[in-house]
């Protein structure tokens, strides 16, 4: 390995302000031979080890007895969901992935987003049936140990409440960290049986256009889906990567809807019923409509649309090594299909370089992107543009803002900025100008 | 036209037609469901739709429901319905076109038959489904009428439910029936 080969002369920047052809990512003996990566850390670095210690004390001793269920290392015991609950009825609201603290594209189990709308239900998978019933040509219910005898699929897919990101919305831009602003959506892989085996098995009347869906937890959460989409890869999953659903993510039955808002996604799923039209819940009218500023609202938006966000560097992180070589990561999916490009920009959007997307791409999936960057220690706005494969681009703020208002609420996709200072401290930012700002956040709505 | 997209034509195909057979693609089952009875289909299904199906016997007042509020609704959802740690749900100061929209029942929600089964299915959040069909219709007049949708005196039943309009109706853009595009596209 030589030590006088450089970055600079082999790989001229590909975009402004230090952004490197992704390639070079895949030089690792060039670019460790002649820079160091340098690590973005919020915490503060390990002491040194002692000069005169030859091994360290683990080496010194046996190791721990076996565990039946590992856990985490004691030294990532920070390492948490967020969660923000309602602040009178604590089981109502969410808990936020922490993203930022992530990589790869699989959401550990323990770290899925919550939304709850009247806490966890403790199932007994022995008292609990699904009933399949409405424009059926026979009512029939299945026990979740009959259901496990069906032939299952496995689909990896992101699940993103539809509310997820919604800070962006607001005036002022969030200062939260990249996983409590936009880490209501996760990424698992989830088995079960292909929902339309089922409702073949009930018999589908002709008039039948959409499914109701009903959860057995204390909210009998519901909401109307559109036969079509269940019907088309439609998922009743039982097992999220490789283990029995966790209680919080739907134990022991939830409903998959790849691409599709979180809500429709029903947890703890006890009742299917076919209809010829929807039930107009109170969470696809009240809630989960986007209202727009002519006041109409749009309702039955279930398409999450394709979104990118850069998950380190991030809002709160700092550049502790000063100037130098720094891998941007991040994630993008889209509920249309697979992403096609990432796109990434060190100078607030001036020029672009494309990303290296981690292999394979799935559809509806988290796509992991990579880029390496050096910093030159200036000023510089960092964005990730996602592209999916039906040539949907994911939008500036301001051209979301001008086409649904101040109001939606959900839906929110447009492009993440984070800032870097001279010390390398990274915020969010707006494009507009500070003045554009002025005024109190104003989310108009909650999460009970 | 990939071979997923023609699939896909196809079973769309056969449900327009109403074939009872959406997939070739679908494994098969082993039949496990059990016949479900008239008796738990009707004790498992609470949905109460638009039109009005769904609605159970029984009857209320605002009078009556105003009490029933004190006692269930108000510690989270504050005096007349104006919100606290809840939604508010009546008395919106800011329009849905203003700079704060403040949204809810009265200038919002577009089926009054939404309200009924809502707080039938998860109300009150400490003891949902304790509520007897004249307590929950009682409590759909009351926050009606603080909705200045229907007098103090109307008494909801499964026949006058269905019948009130609400003012924001036809404030909805159904995405998925009209299919509209997201902006870029």
């Amino acid at each position: 390995m030589s030590g006088n080969h450089s970055p600079e002369s082999d790989f001229p920047d590909v975009a402004g302000n230090g952004l490197l052809d992704r390639r070079l990512l895949l030089k690792s003996s060039l670019v460790f031979g002649a820079t160091a990566w340098l690590p973005v850390t919020a915490a503060s670095p390990a002491p040194a080890p002692k000069s005169d210690l030859a091994r360290p004390q683990w080496m010194r001793e046996p190791g721990s007895e076996f565990s039946t269920y590992g856990a985490p290392s004691r030294f990532e015991k920070d390492i948490g969901r967020f969660p923000a609950p309602n602040r009178v009825l604590r089981n109502s609201g969410t808990s936020w992935t922490p993203l930022h603290l992530l990589e790869g594209t699989i959401t550990p189990s323990g770290l899925h987003f919550e939304r709850h709308h009247n806490g966890v239900p403790d199932i007994d998978p022995g008292a609990h049936s699904l009933l399949i019933h409405g424009l059926t040509d026979r009512p029939l219910t299945f026990s979740v140990a009959d259901l496990l005898r069906y032939p299952l699929r496995s689909t990896t897919c992101f699940i993103e409440c539809g509310g997820n990101s919604n800070a962006g919305w607001n005036k002022i831009p969030s200062q939260s960290q990249a996983g409590y602003f936009h880490g209501l959506v996760s990424n698992s892989e989830w088995t079960g049986i292909p929902l339309g085996v089922l409702l073949q098995e009930a018999g589908i009347r002709p008039k039948a256009k959409w499914v109701i869906a009903e959860g057995a937890d204390a909210f009998a959460m519901h909401v109307s889906i559109p036969l079509e989409k269940i019907l088309d890869d439609g998922l009743l999953a039982l097992y999220q990567n490789g283990e029995r659903l966790r209680p919080e993510n739907g134990y022991p039955l939830r409903l998959v809807l790849p691409g599709w808002e979180g809500v429709v996604n029903v947890k703890w799923l006890r009742r299917l019923e076919l209809t010829d039209a929807p039930a107009m819940a109170r969470n696809e009218t009240s809630r989960y409509t986007d209202l727009l500023s002519d006041g109409t609202a749009r309702m039955f938006s279930f398409v999450m649309e394709a979104k990118s966000l850069i998950t380190s560097p991030s809002s709160g992180m700092v550049l502790k090594g000063g100037p130098g070589l720094y891998q941007i990561t991040g994630l993008a999916w889209s509920g249309r299909g697979r992403i096609r490009k990432v796109e990434v920009s060190a100078d607030n959007g001036k020029t672009w370089a494309e990303a290296e997307l981690q292999a394979p791409v799935l559809p509806k999936a988290f796509t992991r992107f990579r880029l390496p960057w050096r910093w030159s220690g200036a000023l510089a706005v960092l964005k990730s543009r996602a592209t999916d494969e039906t040539g949907y681009v994911q939008p500036e703020r301001k051209a979301l803002l001008a086409q649904r208002g101040r109001h939606g609420f959900y839906h929110y996709n447009g492009i993440v900025n984070w800032s870097v200072d001279e010390q390398g401290t990274l915020g969010h930012v707006y494009d507009e100008v500070a003045a554009e700002q002025s005024g109190t956040p104003d989310i108009d709505a909650g999460w009970d | 036209m990939t071979k997923w997209r023609q699939s896909k034509a196809a079973l769309l195909i056969l449900m327009l037609v109403g074939i009872d057979s959406p997939a070739a693609e679908l494994p098969a089952g082993p039949g496990l469901g059990q016949p479900a009875s008239a008796e738990l289909v009707a004790a498992w299904d609470t949905d109460v739709m638009p039109d009005g199906t769904g609605l159970p016997p029984g009857s209320g007042t605002a009078r009556v429901g105003a009490a029933l509020y004190r006692t269930h609704c108000l510690s989270c959802h504050g005096e007349n319905g104006l919100g606290s740690s809840g939604d508010q749900l009546a008395g919106a100061k800011m329009g849905l076109t203003d700079a704060w929209p403040e949204k809810t029942i009265g200038n919002f929600w577009p089926y009054a038959t939404t309200l009924f089964d809502f707080i039938r299915r998860g109300k009150p959040m400490q003891t949902p489904g304790s509520l007897s069909s004249d307590e929950v219709y009682a409590l759909t007049a009351y926050l009606l009428s603080l909705n200045g949708i229907i007098g103090a005196g109307d008494e909801m039943n499964s026949n006058a439910l269905p019948k009130v309009v609400m003012p924001n109706r036809d404030g909805f853009i159904n995405v998925w029936a009209t299919g509209k595009k997201a902006p870029g596209q």
